[in-house]
Parts: structure tokens; C-alpha cells; sequence
């Protein structure tokens, strides 16, 4: 009886979005994945850093100290100082915002422009569609450092243009699977019906198939973070990225190469933490991807 | 009375281009609709049928142009709307529409049934927006559903209702003709008659007319007024519902119907059985499409094409594609099974 008074009473219902609904079962699956937990968790720790980090440790990552350079880790100097007598903690925090805005801002660039070429391939197929995706396969036929490399080199080394170049390599990944995931959407019903009511393509683009793929668009943006940040420290350590003073892990990593055999903690340290960052996306990544394949579900 | 057109095809023909080789280039064609003419007046319900691949479904998307037509035209009410361009169809739109087969995927999962009608209006620019949301609630209950469940989201749906969502949905920009696209085929058969009869009532209270595209024939037996029968992308015979069921000419036709199951366990069973499969529509038999599985075939039905005809054994509105109906009716050829 209870049931026939709540339909008839509208007002007592409560409204399930399916965002929120599947939203909540997304959020029961990642978290049975611990690996993925354990990848968020450092995740969450290392922006925490990037943003807050350079307040909380007061050392200038700049101020040299020849007297002091090349010391172990000690209670001073928690990571030891460098070749110059820098604190290592200091750089390595300060150096976190650098890293994470190569990789925030390069994936961003690239995934906006790989999305809309994706969309567009996807949705009008033909020449569009045949011309674009020639264009990723050049592109992918590249390793990646590679490209970004010869991108750097023609830009000038900097870290805008490493944002660039790094950006523009990671542009196929999404192109493809963008286009991969719209030929699926297109093809259904609904996308039909609003064709038949006379819905533009904008409308249809934008409303209709976008919302319906951001799921992989997700997934790949954070493994793609992993990939831009490690091509970002590579440029770094060949000595095209960030320049000089700029505490960049790369960059630290390829001072310290000099001095591995008697100051190894030069290397290891920011070596430690690329590998850290770069795991946690990725595994966070793979956990996402586990968690909204809805060919997962248990 | 004379009956009003509303919708004429003639000549439609929608070929699929098979890509292949290094550069993609056409090596062939499916021959999805080949050639079809007919004509739907006002306020009638007309039914394609004809099992799956002969181009029933291909007919009704290429009449709303959600796929272009390779040739042919298609006038509704005057105006050939294949030939006119895609910014001035969007007009027509308004008047065409079509429900799908599958309630599941016919409607975007992250929209509530409120959104969908709304932007229905939207686009088609029906009624000002302050009047919309009591027109949504109004059309809802006109297809059986609640008011209050306009901001439901289709999940919290069964497949029934989304189709009356679905049905809502064609009715909210006001159409003339709704093509109905297997509308019930994927519903339980006490579902289909609750949508079958909700279309009826639709058809008296709007005036509407339907192309009704379905291979249940009973369904289509239950709703229409004429009945056209496809095989291969061609229509092999025209008739109204009564010369249809009870006076078939065409062989494919009468194999057809013999396919129906009586509900009577002691009736004779003089079931038709066709022989192998429907040939590929890649490339299509010579002469009379249905030669290859017709009891009945003769030399001259593999070299030249039958043409829909009338003739004295039946209504001058009934037409059939065969070379030999009259022969066959007469008793004059014996099948060879």
C-alpha cells in the first residue's frame, strides 16, 4: 500500500539521476580496486604538494651553498644537497608544480584538440574522417619522445613549448580513440530520432555524443598524464626542457649524472619520484578504466 | 471519396557502396532498395513487410533522408524532398517523423523524458518555452504515462514505456506522418497490443498516417489499411489488407502467409516452404528476384523482369510483380518443390 501512496504523491519521490546512480556503483568498483586507491592516494598527496609544498618549505630551492654541496641526506637536508649545495627537499617540492603542469596542461591541450578531430572524424566519416586519421598514423608512426624532441628543437627549449610538443603527441591517442568511441555512439537510435526531428550537427556533436564518451575520454587523459610527464623529464634531462635554475625532476636528474658515482642520492631522488608519480597515474588510470568498463561488472 | 496523397515515391533506390582495395575505392554495391514506387494517402496506415535485409528498414530512413538516397524521389505533399537542401528539409522534419525498433537505445540514457521532449520542441520550435513543460505533461499522459514521470531518466523505464516515450516524442512537434520503424517488435506480445492500440487511438484523435515497416504479419494485419510486400529491394506485390490475406497472387507472398501459424491444432497445414536462402542483394538475380527459390520459375523469369501489374483475377487497386499469376491461379503450373 505504502508503494501506491509514494507514486501517487510525487513530490515525497526521490529522483535518481543515473550520474549520481552510476557515479555511486563507479565509486564501489574503484574502491575495491586497491592498487588504484593506493595510485589516487599518492595522486591526491603529490597535487596536495604541487600546490601547498612551496609555502610549507621555506628553503629557497635556488640559494647555493658551495661549502655544503654533495651531502647525504641528513636532518637538515631531509634528500641532501646537489652539486651546488641547493637543498634537494626543496627543489623536489618546488619542482612538483612544474612537473604536474607540464602534464596537466600538455594532456589538456592535447586532448581538447584530439577530441574535436576525433568527434568530427568519427561523425562525418569520408574524406574528413580518412585525411585526419592519416594524419594521427604520421604522427604515431613517431615514438613519442622522438616527435616531441623534433618539436622542441624547431620551438626553442623552454617549458612552454615542451607543454607544446609534449600537447601535440599525445593529440593521436585521443584522436583515436575518440573516433573509435563516436562511430560506436552515432549508429544508435537516439542519435537517429534527433536527426529526424532536425537537430544541427553542432547540437547532435555536442549534446548527444560527447556526454555519451567521456567515460574512455577520462581514462585516457589520465594515463596520458603519466606518459606526458615522463616525456616532459626526458626532454628535461636532454637538456630541452626546463632550463636552468628551474628545480624540474628531469632536469635535476641529469645534473646528478655527473656526480652518481659519489652523491647517488642526486640521481636516485628525483629519479625515485618520477617513477612514483608516473606509476600512480598509471595505475590510477587502469583502475578507472576497470571501473567504468560496464563490461567489468560483477 | 477521393483519398488525399500525402506521400508519393517513386523510383527510390538506395545502393551502399562496398569499399575494398588499397585506396578504398567503390568495388560494389549492396542493392539495399532497388527501384520501388508507392504512395501513401492521408490518414491511412500502409505496412512494408518482407523478411530482415530486404530493405524495408532502408526504405523508411531514406524517405526521412537519414540516409541520402542513391535515386528516386520522394514528394510529400508536393515538394520532392530529396532534392531539396538539408537546411530547408529541417522544415519537413517537423511533419515526418519515426519511432524506432529498440526502446533501449532509441533514447540518450542522460536525458530525462522532460529534456527530450523539450529539445523535440526546441528544435522544431513548436510552442513558446513557458508553455512546453504543461504540453510535455499533457503529451505524456496522452501515451499512458504520468505527468510526475517527466523527470525520470529512461533507465527508471520499462521497455513498454520507453516506447510511449519514444511515441511522445514523434507527437511533440506535431507530425502528419509517422514511419513506425519495427516500433513493436521488440516488445512482449501483451505490450505490443497496449502500443498497437495506443497508435490506433493516436490515428483517430490526430489524424495521422503511418508507414508501418514490420515482419510480424500478424501485427500488420491487426494495424494496417494496404500492404506492401518487399523481397531483395524490391516490392513484389500491392494490396489492400483483405486481397492481400485472402487473395495473394505473388508465389513469395503466398509462402509468406503460409508462414503464419492457425491457432486451431487440427487445421490442414498446406505450409510453403522456400527453398534455400534470400540471395545476396550484392548482386541480385537476373530476371525476377525470387526465381531462384519460386516453385514456379520458368526460362522466362530468369532472363526478364516481372513488373507490378493488375489483372482480371483481382482488385484494380492490388498489383503483383509476376510473370504468371494468372496461370498460377488457374491452376494451369505445378509447383516444383
Amino acid at each position: 500500500m505504502s508503494t501506491v501512496q509514494t507514486e501517487k504523491n510525487p513530490s515525497t519521490m526521490k529522483k535518481s539521476n543515473p550520474r549520481s546512480e552510476a557515479f555511486k556503483t563507479f565509486m564501489k568498483r574503484l574502491l575495491k580496486n586497491k592498487a588504484a586507491v593506493v595510485g589516487g592516494i599518492v595522486i591526491l598527496f603529490i597535487i596536495l604538494v604541487g600546490i601547498f609544498g612551496p609555502f610549507l618549505v621555506k628553503t629557497d630551492p635556488n640559494a647555493q651553498n658551495i661549502l655544503n654541496k654533495l651531502q647525504p641526506p641528513s636532518k637538515e637536508h631531509w634528500f641532501g644537497t646537489d652539486n651546488f649545495g641547493r637543498d634537494i627537499f626543496s627543489r623536489i617540492v618546488n619542482g612538483t608544480k612544474l612537473t604536474l603542469t607540464v602534464g596537466f596542461l600538455s594532456v589538456f591541450i592535447g586532448g581538447i584538440i584530439g577530441v574535436v578531430l576525433g568527434i568530427v572524424s568519427g561523425y562525418y566519416g569520408g574524406a574528413i574522417d580518412t585525411i585526419t586519421m592519416r594524419l594521427m598514423d604520421i604522427l604515431l608512426a613517431f615514438p613519442g619522445i622522438l616527435l616531441a624532441l623534433a618539436i622542441v628543437s624547431v620551438l626553442g627549449g623552454s617549458l612552454v613549448n615542451v607543454i607544446i610538443a609534449v600537447g601535440i603527441f599525445s593529440v593521436p591517442a585521443f584522436a583515436r580513440i575518440v573516433r573509435g568511441s563516436t562511430l560506436q555512439v552515432k549508429k544508435l537510435e537516439y542519435i537517429d530520432a534527433v536527426r529526424a526531428l532536425g537537430a544541427s550537427d553542432i547540437r547532435i556533436i555536442f549534446k548527444h555524443i560527447l556526454p555519451n564518451i567521456m567515460s574512455p575520454i577520462i581514462v585516457q587523459a589520465t594515463m596520458r598524464i603519466a606518459t606526458a610527464i615522463l616525456t616532459a623529464s626526458g626532454l628535461a634531462f636532454l637538456g630541452l626542457g626546463a632550463q636552468p635554475p628551474d628545480p624540474e625532476w628531469g632536469a635535476m636528474l641529469s645534473d646528478g649524472r655527473t656526480y652518481m658515482h659519489n652523491a647517488g642520492h642526486m640521481v636516485l631522488i628525483p629519479g625515485m619520484m618520477i617513477v612514483v608519480v608516473v606509476l600512480a597515474f598509471n595505475i590510477f588510470g587502469d583502475g578507472l578504466r576497470d571501473a567504468l568498463d560496464p563490461k567489468m561488472k560483477q | 471519396m477521393a483519398k488525399k496523397e500525402l506521400l508519393k515515391v517513386e523510383g527510390l533506390k538506395q545502393y551502399f557502396p562496398i569499399k575494398g582495395g588499397f585506396l578504398g575505392r567503390t568495388v560494389n554495391h549492396v542493392k539495399a532498395v532497388d527501384d520501388i514506387s508507392f504512395t501513401i494517402y492521408e490518414g491511412e496506415t500502409v505496412s512494408i513487410v518482407g523478411e530482415s535485409g530486404c530493405g524495408k528498414s532502408t526504405t523508411g530512413r531514406a524517405i526521412l533522408r537519414l540516409e541520402e538516397p542513391t535515386d528516386g524521389s520522394v514528394v510529400f505533399q508536393g515538394t520532392d524532398i530529396t532534392k531539396i537542401p538539408k537546411g530547408e528539409m529541417r522544415k519537413f522534419r517537423k511533419d515526418l517523423q519515426i519511432i524506432f525498433q529498440d526502446p533501449y537505445a532509441s533514447i540518450n540514457p542522460r536525458q530525462t523524458v522532460a529534456s527530450v521532449l523539450s529539445e523535440a520542441m526546441h528544435i522544431q520550435n513548436v510552442l513558446p518555452p513557458d508553455q512546453r513543460r504543461a504540453r510535455i505533461e499533457q503529451l505524456l499522459e496522452t501515451v499512458g504515462l504520468r505527468p510526475y514521470q517527466a523527470d525520470r531518466y529512461p533507465h527508471e523505464f520499462s521497455g513498454g514505456q520507453r516506447q510511449r516515450i519514444g511515441i511522445a516524442r514523434a507527437l511533440s512537434v506535431d507530425p502528419k506522418l509517422i514511419i513506425c520503424d519495427e516500433a513493436v517488435s521488440a516488445l512482449d506480445v501483451s505490450i505490443q497490443a497496449q502500443v498497437l492500440n495506443l497508435l490506433e487511438e493516436l490515428q483517430d484523435e490526430y489524424g495521422l498516417t503511418y508507414l508501418f515497416i514490420s515482419h510480424d504479419l500478424g501485427v500488420v494485419r491487426h494495424i494496417s489499411d494496404r500492404i506492401i510486400v518487399m523481397y531483395l529491394g524490391k516490392i513484389v506485390e500491392i494490396a489492400d489488407k483483405n486481397s492481400l490475406f485472402e487473395n495473394p497472387q505473388h508465389p513469395y507472398t503466398k509462402a509468406l502467409l503460409s508462414a503464419i501459424p492457425v491457432p486451431d491444432p487440427d487445421a490442414v497445414k498446406s505450409r510453403i516452404v522456400l527453398k534455400g536462402d534470400v540471395p545476396s542483394p550484392i548482386d541480385p538475380p537476373q530476371g525476377c528476384r525470387f526465381h531462384t527459390r519460386c516453385p514456379f520459375a520458368t526460362d522466362k523469369c530468369r532472363t526478364e523482369e516481372p513488373v507490378l501489374r493488375t489483372s482480371d483475377i483481382m482488385k484494380d487497386t492490388h498489383e503483383a510483380a509476376c510473370h504468371y499469376m494468372e496461370e498460377i491461379s488457374a491452376g494451369k503450373m505445378t509447383p516444383n518443390y
